[in-house]
């Protein structure tokens, strides 16, 4: 389609990436798990993406040459940058950063100018992922993102900041905060704070967003931290909502999600009557929707990386067309909105040595996306390892963090990139191996197993200090073998217990200090780094 | 974030009367139809310390819960008056770990209904 | 008694008669399941809430036989017809011997 076309075109400038014809009656943009990314940065995404059951070799399930060839992106262009991992470090320092969020402004204004009424849809995990963002209690992205515009939102990591001030942020938004599945945990109905959808009238058409946010977040996240809600899919409520809104007058029902992408698939396939299925959760980025049934699924990228475009044809009360295109924010050739540049550099201002205090340097490619062990993870159990003296360390799954470029300072703000959180005590304790295995079992099933409303979310746990061999299609308790203990090279002994240091327990009342300080001590006394030590996972793929 | 240390939430205690037993209890060792009763519960429990659950059967006159996986399987039994206004109810409920839970309907014709649900409680994942 | 056990249901005002309403009831009760070790090693001993009714005007809606696999602060939704104006009653009996009482009227119209 249009990225084939541009990618023969010699000319790569602002004016391309925004090229688009307009069409039918209706435009929405949405952008999604931004991760308080405000400013340009790299990010390299997974080389390993592996679905399981019906999703096997699936669409957000492939990476590098099988992606080029499914969306007929040539090697070594921008968008093979923007959307594949190989030759990372070369393309990167041939395109630049990426994101930003005077220069997402800049596209959503271009946006605008063909169309005003555009709607825009944030599809949540906005407000967290930075040392301000942590600092501020979000109001940083908050202060940023309203200067955007946004119609709508919907959240996971928001929760993270505690209901209290979740309450106090919501409450004074000048948009709609969506989840027709956020509920009230003691009587079970819909929580007044968040409405289920919101109606627009926009080029004559009646639209209806529906939120959906993050089904598990207790079970992925703290939920001592948000004890009033209870979330969930939900979806035959997700079916009286579409019903109720249809028999409202809605013409399109567009669904602002935060299920993550298998999960939305799923839902597609249960829930009749929504258009646009605006996805987010699992950071995929692709070029074209995908179907199912009559629902169009949109995958629009993580940290500030992409803004999808997407024009509807809504004639009738029904929609009869979508034009899609996927827009990779390219820092170096998109101009930054002045005002919101200057509008970013406040928030930053009062943080500004903290966030450059450069800590050390970078020999290797730093990454994270991906099913097992980044670099940027391996350096992170390294320096549990080494600064909490323990013989294995665990690090969460997260799909959030930007990537360093080697010859890159690593500076404080870089590592909060990759850990600022609400509950970053990085605990030292023992486990016996046995245990050790529950919980690689645990892990691994909430990840691989084949029916997606089983996934919760996250990528593998990380491990330092032990290797392991996954059996993907083994059922729960079957998948984990071969658990050895890296430092004396023998099997992990089920009644053994190790020392094991990690953070981001969902645990209340976990002590240790904050992982920032665990990971900018070991840096420092590195001085320079090169990657860490890099975990023997053995994995076997499903047949 | 990696929920690693609290996995149970009821400790392994001594084995009581077990899950056959109770069923034989209930049922007088009557025949259970596989139809007739439905229990709604999450695929995956948020907080296995309260993982809503819902029963009905049609004519029910009573419907029994048992947690297969518990250190104690009993949950509970609802039985329904003249003025229930349908046989359902709903409540929050306690599992140890991943397991099958089981409700069993006595209708009013004396006969009986056997269905059983799988739920997830998981130690906890990481979040994307 | 447990302290600080409130009750707590929603009924609606008022019914058609005849008319089929759901209830939704909450008791804030720790319902200790006899298994939980306190901190030096000794069992704490059970003590729950072992059955909910609910009646109206004497004739019963629901009735519950409660163990320790239920989850503290007790929850409980159910349909009850109502044919007439009167009174609900709702009964918590705690292993203690105390029985939590609660009562809704309805109008009818
Ligand atoms: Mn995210
Ligand atoms: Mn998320």
């Amino acid at each position: 389609g249009n990225w084939a076309r541009l990618a023969a075109q010699d000319k790569f400038d602002q004016d391309t990436l925004l090229e688009f014809e307009t069409f039918g009656n209706v435009t929405l943009m949405h952008v999604t798990d931004i991760h308080a990314q405000l400013k340009p940065i790299y990010f390299r995404e997974p080389s390993v993406n592996i679905g399981v059951g019906d999703n096997r070799g699936k669409v957000p399930h492939i990476t590098g040459e099988e992606f080029r060839v499914r969306y007929g992106i040539g090697g070594g262009t921008p968008l093979d940058y923007a959307l594949t991992y190989d030759d990372f470090v070369a393309q990167a320092q041939a395109y630049g950063k990426v994101g930003g969020l005077d220069r997402v402004s800049t596209v959503l204004n271009a946006i605008r100018a063909d169309r005003p009424d555009a709607l825009l849809l944030d599809g949540g995990d906005t407000w967290h992922g930075s040392m301000t963002c942590l600092k501020t209690e979000g109001q940083d992205m908050v202060n940023v993102m309203n200067a955007l515009k946004p119609d709508a939102m919907t959240f996971h990591w928001e929760f993270t900041l505690g209901s209290e001030r979740v309450q106090e942020i919501v409450e004074g938004l000048p948009f709609a905060a969506l989840g027709q599945n956020i509920f009230d945990a003691e009587w079970d109905e819909p929580a007044e704070l968040f409405k289920p959808y919101e109606f627009f009238e926009r080029g004559g058409v009646k639209i209806a967003v529906i939120g959906q946010a993050f089904p598990y977040m207790p079970i992925a996240n703290p939920g001592w931290m948000f004890p009033e809600y209870s979330f969930g899919i939900r979806d035959e409520h997700m079916q009286q909502m579409v019903d109720e809104v249809r028999a409202a007058g809605a013409e399109l029902v567009v669904c602002l999600s935060h299920n993550g992408f298998d999960v939305d698939k799923k839902m597609a396939g249960i829930v009749n009557g929504i258009d646009v299925i605006l996805s987010g959760h699992t950071h995929d980025a692709l070029p074209e929707p995908v179907l199912v049934g009559q629902t169009h699924i949109i995958a629009s990228g993580s940290n500030g990386k992409f803004v999808s475009r997407v024009d509807l044809d809504v004639r009738d009360g029904k929609m009869m067309g979508i034009r899609h295109k996927l827009i990779p924010i390219f820092s170096d050739l998109i101009t930054p909105d002045a005002e919101i540049t200057k509008l970013i550099d406040a928030q930053r201002a009062p943080y500004l040595d903290e966030l450059t205090h450069v800590v050390g340097k970078s020999d290797a490619l730093l990454y994270r996306r991906g099913n097992f062990n980044g670099t940027w993870d391996d350096l992170i159990c390294d320096a549990l390892l080494s600064e909490r003296e323990a013989e294995i360390a665990l690090s969460p799954g997260v799909r959030w963090g930007p990537s360093i470029l080697p010859g890159q300072d690593i500076t404080r703000e870089d590592i909060f990139n990759v850990t600022a959180m609400t509950y970053p005590n990085a605990y030292r304790t023992e486990m016996t191996g046995e245990f050790l295995k529950v919980v690689l079992e645990d892990v691994g099933d909430n990840l691989f197993n084949p029916d997606p409303y089983y996934q919760q979310g996250g990528d593998m746990v990380r491990v330092g200090g032990m290797g392991f061999k996954m059996d993907i299609a083994k059922p729960q308790g079957q998948r984990i073998s071969d658990m050895t203990l890296l430092s004396s090279g023998e099997p992990i002994d089920p009644q053994r217990s190790y020392v094991v240091a990690g953070w981001a327990s969902v645990n209340e009342g976990t002590e240790g200090p904050p992982i920032w300080d665990v990971v900018e001590s070991h840096i420092a006394k590195m001085g320079s780094v090169s990657q860490g030590a890099a975990t023997p996972v053995k994995v076997v793929l499903p047949e | 974030g990696l929920g690693a240390l609290a996995l149970s939430v009821l400790p392994v205690g001594a084995s009581a009367a077990t899950v056959d037993e109770l069923i034989a209890e209930f049922t007088g060792g009557a025949e259970m139809a596989d139809t007739g009763v439905t229990l709604t519960a999450p695929e995956i429990a948020e907080n296995g310390n309260t993982v809503p659950i819902e029963v009905s059967a049609e004519n029910a006159a009573a419907i029994m819960v048992l947690a297969t996986g518990n250190p104690t399987p009993p949950v509970g039994t609802f039985a329904f008056g003249p003025l229930a206004g349908a046989r359902n109810a709903s409540t929050r409920i306690r599992l140890a770990k991943s397991q099958e839970v089981i409700a069993i309907a006595r209708l009013e014709d004396g006969t009986f209904a056997r269905t059983s649900a799988e739920v997830k409680v998981t130690i906890g994942g990481c979040g994307g | 008694m447990a302290d600080g056990v409130t009750p707590r249901v929603k009924v609606p005002k008022s019914a058609e008669a005849g008319e089929v309403i759901t209830i939704k009831t909450l008791i804030s009760h720790p319902m200790e399941s006899g298994q939980r070790k306190d901190d030096d090693g000794n069992v704490i001993p059970r003590s729950i809430i072992n059955r909910f009714t609910c009646d109206f005007n004497g004739e019963n809606v629901i009735d519950v036989k409660m163990e320790p696999a239920m989850s503290t602060n007790p929850y409980f939704e159910f349909e009850a017809k109502v044919p007439e104006a009167g009174d609900f009653t709702f009964k918590w009996y705690d292993d203690d011997g105390s029985v939590y009482e609660e009562t809704k009227s309805v109008a009818i119209g």
